[in-house]
């Protein structure tokens, strides 16, 4: 990529489906969640049955219209809901209710930090579209071809979908990584979707393109699909970019089509090519109205905007002094909110910080918990970061609890007395041990009586030691200067 | 006075007057409906007018009411009457099959609006009726199971869509029944049948389960023998519908009281373009003319007006419905319901299932509306053709700053021989020329009989009124109506009865 970054500009839109997290789907009264039979949660409407219609969700649409503006949006006075018509076994109707000429938000902007520095990323549109069905093929092959027959599961089919189109703006894996990061998090932020790459409740896909340095035109562009995660969207995107470099660089064409991400193989293959592209016929779709939200509504919704991921990341760096790369961290991975909950039970800014970009991310990472469901309050982790301030847990010790908190033991108070991990302080106790140590090691003392400080590193170890790394160290290296009188 | 001179007497009776007879309690609404079912065993094997009829349901409908009128209990608006539904209502688990292999054997899992307010009005379905495929055509010839007949003379066709709703009433087969417009297809065969048809501002009727042809123009309307059992069967199923997002979210027009309120100072318009177009027959247009001077005589001032786009209106609706109807109709696809012609592959199976289960016009008009929406045709055909519907909305618009309602024929003819037209699709789309303006601006129009041509055939006389002008349109027509005291009684009717029973 750095030879690419030297001949080629890189040329990156992506487009982001967010499936919404609203209790009925787009058109018809069937609940969302997810699981269970299949084709339970369907009716006339989501099943295309003759003379059904659809009846517009107005929570997807107050949804879109919060994320427009977060976005920076303009909201369109009257928006259109248009049919995309094209023959598939798992869309019901034969055609898509989406949005076409007329989005219900339009020209937004996205400024994103990334690694290489911040970068401004025009938002094209968002409009909302409704989601199709499923189908499983089967036979040996589980794929469509050498399928002996396919079935269709239905309850998906009319779940609301918002499509967040981006400019050509994007110049790297690594700011198309920043983008659909920045995206999640005001998508979660605004509480409208559970925005799970993973599960496929947020969908991204890249339009990838090469030019010759300091050109205009766009070069061929290739769509790539199927990346599951913000790594697997970086690596994908850095795959594409190469492959097409090594193309240009041998004078050969990049052919236009659709290719998928194996996130195994770590490569792209082809999956249709533009040969394939269908003439969908939008026109608008009769059935619906135009969406014409009120001007004063719109402003309501504006004022009710949660803090946004940006808004947050400069309160935190500038109110609570953390580092800029760690309040991207904290805020990419959804831990704001709990941040100020341990700040607000009095834990220091800076220490609540360290521990939840550090351990609790790490934990949530080994554990293959999503960070913003981690199962910690501020209360407990203020109250662990209290226990190490007081002594009575040492840092180390602090990391044992943390697991076990986490694993809903108790607090942290409770977890480590339960798991015997709580810091001896005992005048009675560590005076022992420490009498033990100086008996033990008579050399040792009597450099420290001489005045050569450093040697009292010696003792404290073993104290330390003696005492299962449970020893207040601090108090330790008071007893010991009492004892040698120094 | 023998039980079969009875129901010869009670199969005619307008539904006002069975609601009269039902009140005073001289007849039970299981007399009624019986009476209607037998006439309709008797005739229909010559009319065609249903494809199925559902007497035990009826009857045990019927009973009901009648139990409950009895008791004292809450019967509905209509209870009693019965009625004919067009096929391309869905009714829960009674099959629905818009007179299409297509959707032959389906069952609904769920009744359109328009149904449930009937059934909450008490009005007895006695089956459902015949129509051209899809609601597509203006015969009733493109039926998948068997065409109508006009039962004014059985050579010919009753008009379409709505062919089998309009021949049943005018056949006493029924007094009421639901028929659907698109483009006409309430008010030509009413014209053609000799009865009343009424299509209702875009909006007013509730399209939820009513299987769409062309979304953005149909519409559901009473079929009647009078204009107030049409106003009084348009108020049973107007009005607004959380489940339908084009209804109108008002109360619709109270149209029942102001019926009997005259024409006196109105300004009846009289449509230029319409009296004189060539195709227009001469005794249609003299029955029409004689209409309209009877509604001066009855104290309206009548205007001439024009409506220069208006010609193009044929056109233009030929392009939007299929348009429409070819995205509408693509869920028949054989893979939830319906017809399924299997094939090695799913899309062998959809197209396999798609060529078998349609008709030839079906086909066709899928196959303009999939060109008129092509990618490169689209401004040429779709566009284009939405830009002359709004320029037809601003000629109406500008015509009722002149006048409070409109009179036209309602069809160039009376009914043409059966096969007449099936191969020339162009001749039989001009009879939607007068009759699609008001699909196209979503403004209500009703059909009347307006006496008899020549060879003693019904002609119909259009009116036509602004959006939700409804207690207008119906009042003239009541007026209209009472005035000319047309007798709707075909001839050679009980003949066909005397043969069959």
């Amino acid at each position: 990529m750095t030879t690419t970054a030297t001949r080629y500009e890189v040329v990156i839109g992506l487009e982001v489906h967010v499936e919404l997290a609203t209790e009925t789907k787009m058109f018809c009264g069937c609940r969302t969640e997810f699981g269970g039979e299949p084709n339970i949660r369907t009716c006339p409407v989501c099943l295309g049955m003759p003379g059904s219609l659809p009846v517009p969700n107005g929570e997807a649409v107050t949804s879109a219209i919060r994320l427009g503006l977060a976005l920076g949006c303009a909201i369109t006075p009257r928006s259109q809901f248009h049919r995309k018509n094209y023959f598939y076994p798992d869309m019901p109707k034969n055609y898509q209710i989406s949005q076409y000429d007329v989005p219900i938000c339009e020209n937004g902007r996205l400024e994103v930090p990334t690694a290489e520095g911040a970068a401004e990323i025009g938002v094209t549109r968002v409009h909302m579209e409704e989601d199709t069905g499923k189908s499983m093929h089967v036979g040996e092959s589980g794929r469509i071809r050498g399928a002996s027959h396919s079935l269709v599961d239905f309850n998906r089919a009319g779940i609301p979908l918002l499509e967040v189109v981006s400019e050509p703006d994007v110049r790297s894996a690594e700011q198309a990584r920043a983008y659909l990061a920045e995206l999640r998090g005001i998508v979660l932020a605004l509480g409208i979707s559970d925005a799970k790459l993973e599960e496929g409740s947020m969908r991204c896909d890249a339009n990838v393109s090469l030019r010759p340095m300091g050109t205009e035109a766009y070069g061929t562009r290739v769509e790539v699909k199927n990346m599951n995660s913000l790594r697997s969207l970086y690596r994908a995107v850095g795959y594409e970019i190469d492959r097409q470099t090594v193309l240009l660089d041998a004078g050969e064409e990049v052919v236009q089509e659709t290719r998928h991400w194996d996130e195994a193989a770590g490569a792209t293959s082809t999956l249709r090519a533009k040969e394939e592209a269908f003439d969908y016929r939008y026109f608008p779709d009769p059935d619906l109205v135009p969406i014409a939200p009120d001007a004063a509504w719109i402003e309501e919704l504006r004022a009710g905007l949660p803090e946004l991921p940006a808004e947050i990341r400069a309160r935190l760096t500038s109110t609570y002094g953390l580092g800029a790369e760690q309040a991207v961290t904290l805020v990419d991975a959804g831990l704001g909110p709990l941040l100020d909950e341990a700040v607000g039970a009095g834990a220091p800014p800076s220490e609540a910080g360290k521990w939840l970009a550090n351990e609790v991310l790490a934990w949530c990472r080994d554990e293959g918990v999503e960070p913003a469901d981690v199962p910690l309050t501020g209360e407990q982790l203020s109250e662990l970061i209290d226990l190490v301030d007081h002594g009575a847990l040492s840092t180390k010790l602090a990391r044992e609890v943390l697991p076990g908190v986490l694993g809903g033991e108790g607090s942290p108070a409770e977890v480590a007395k339960a798991r015997g991990l709580e810091q001896v302080s005992d005048e009675g106790e560590l005076g022992q041990m420490v009498d033990d140590a100086i008996a033990a090691q008579p050399e040792a003392a009597a450099k420290i009586r001489a005045g050569n400080d450093k040697a009292i590193g010696a003792l404290v170890g073993a104290v330390m030691k003696a005492s299962r790394g449970q020893a207040n160290p601090q108090r330790v290296n008071e007893l010991l200067r009492e004892r040698l009188g120094i | 006075m023998s039980a079969e001179e009875r129901d010869q007497d009670l199969v005619r009776l307008d539904a006002a007057a069975l609601l009269r007879l039902y009140d005073t309690g001289e007849v039970s609404t299981t007399d009624v409906v019986r009476a209607h079912l037998d006439r309709i065993h008797a005739t229909d094997e010559r009319i065609g007018a249903f494809v199925r009829t559902l007497d035990a349901p009826a009857l045990a409908h019927a009973a009901d009411v009648d139990r409950r009128r009895t008791a004292g209990e809450h019967v509905g608006v209509l209870a009693g009457v019965p009625l004919g539904l067009k096929d391309i209502l869905c009714t829960k688990g009674v099959e629905t099959t818009c007179a299409s292999r297509m959707l032959e054997g389906f069952r609904p899992p769920y009744d359109a609006t328009v149904v449930e307010r009937l059934r909450d009005a008490d009005a007895v379905v006695l089956g459902k009726t015949n129509m051209d495929e899809f609601a597509m055509g203006s015969s009733t010839e493109n039926s998948a199971f068997h065409p109508t007949r006009n039962p004014w003379d059985l050579a010919r066709v009753p008009g379409g869509s709505s062919g089998g709703s309009t021949a049943a009433v005018a056949s006493h087969q029924a007094p009421l029944a639901i028929g659907t417009d698109t483009g006409g297809s309430v008010r030509q065969p009413a014209a053609l049948c000799g009865v009343v048809g009424m299509k209702p501002t875009y909006g007013l009727v509730s399209r939820y389960g009513l299987i769409a042809f062309a979304s953005s123009l149909d519409q559901v309307g009473p079929i009647a023998r009078t204009v107030p059992d049409a106003a009084l069967l348009f108020s049973a199923v107007a009005g607004h519908d959380g489940n339908d997002a084009t209804s109108i979210p008002e109360d619709a027009p109270d149209v029942l009281p102001g019926l009997d309120g005259g024409v006196d100072g109105l300004r009846v318009g009289v449509i230029t373009e319409f009296m004189t177009g060539e195709g227009l027959e001469p005794d249609v247009r003299a029955r029409v003319s004689e209409g309209v001077e009877r509604l001066a005589a009855l104290g309206a001032e009548i205007v001439e007006v024009s409506l220069p786009h208006a010609s193009y209106g044929v056109s233009a609706y030929y392009l939007i419905a299929p348009s429409e109807a070819s995205s509408n109709l693509s869920r028949y696809d054989g893979v939830r319901y319906g017809l399924r012609v299997d094939g090695p592959t799913t899309e062998e199976m959809m197209a396999a299932t798609r060529g078998e289960g349609f008709g030839p016009e079906v086909k066709r008009r899928i196959m303009i509306g999939t060109y008129a929406l092509s990618a490169g045709y689209y401004d040429a055909y779709y566009l284009q053709a939405q830009k002359v519907r709004t320029l037809i909305l601003a000629d109406l618009a500008a015509a009722y700053e002149r006048c409070d309602v409109l009179v036209s024929p309602t069809a160039p003819t009376t009914a043409f021989a059966l096969g007449e037209k099936v191969d020339d699709p162009l001749a039989m789309y001009l009879n939607d020329i007068y009759t699609v303006p008001s699909n196209l601006a979503g403004t209500p129009a009703l059909s009347l009989p307006a006496g008899l041509d020549s060879a003693g055939l019904p002609v119909g006389l259009q009116l036509m009124a602004p959006a939700l002008h409804e207690s207008t349109l119906f009042r003239v027509a009541a007026a209209l109506e009472r005035d000319l005291a047309f007798d709707v009684a075909p001839p050679g009717l009980d003949d066909a009865m005397e043969v069959t029973s």
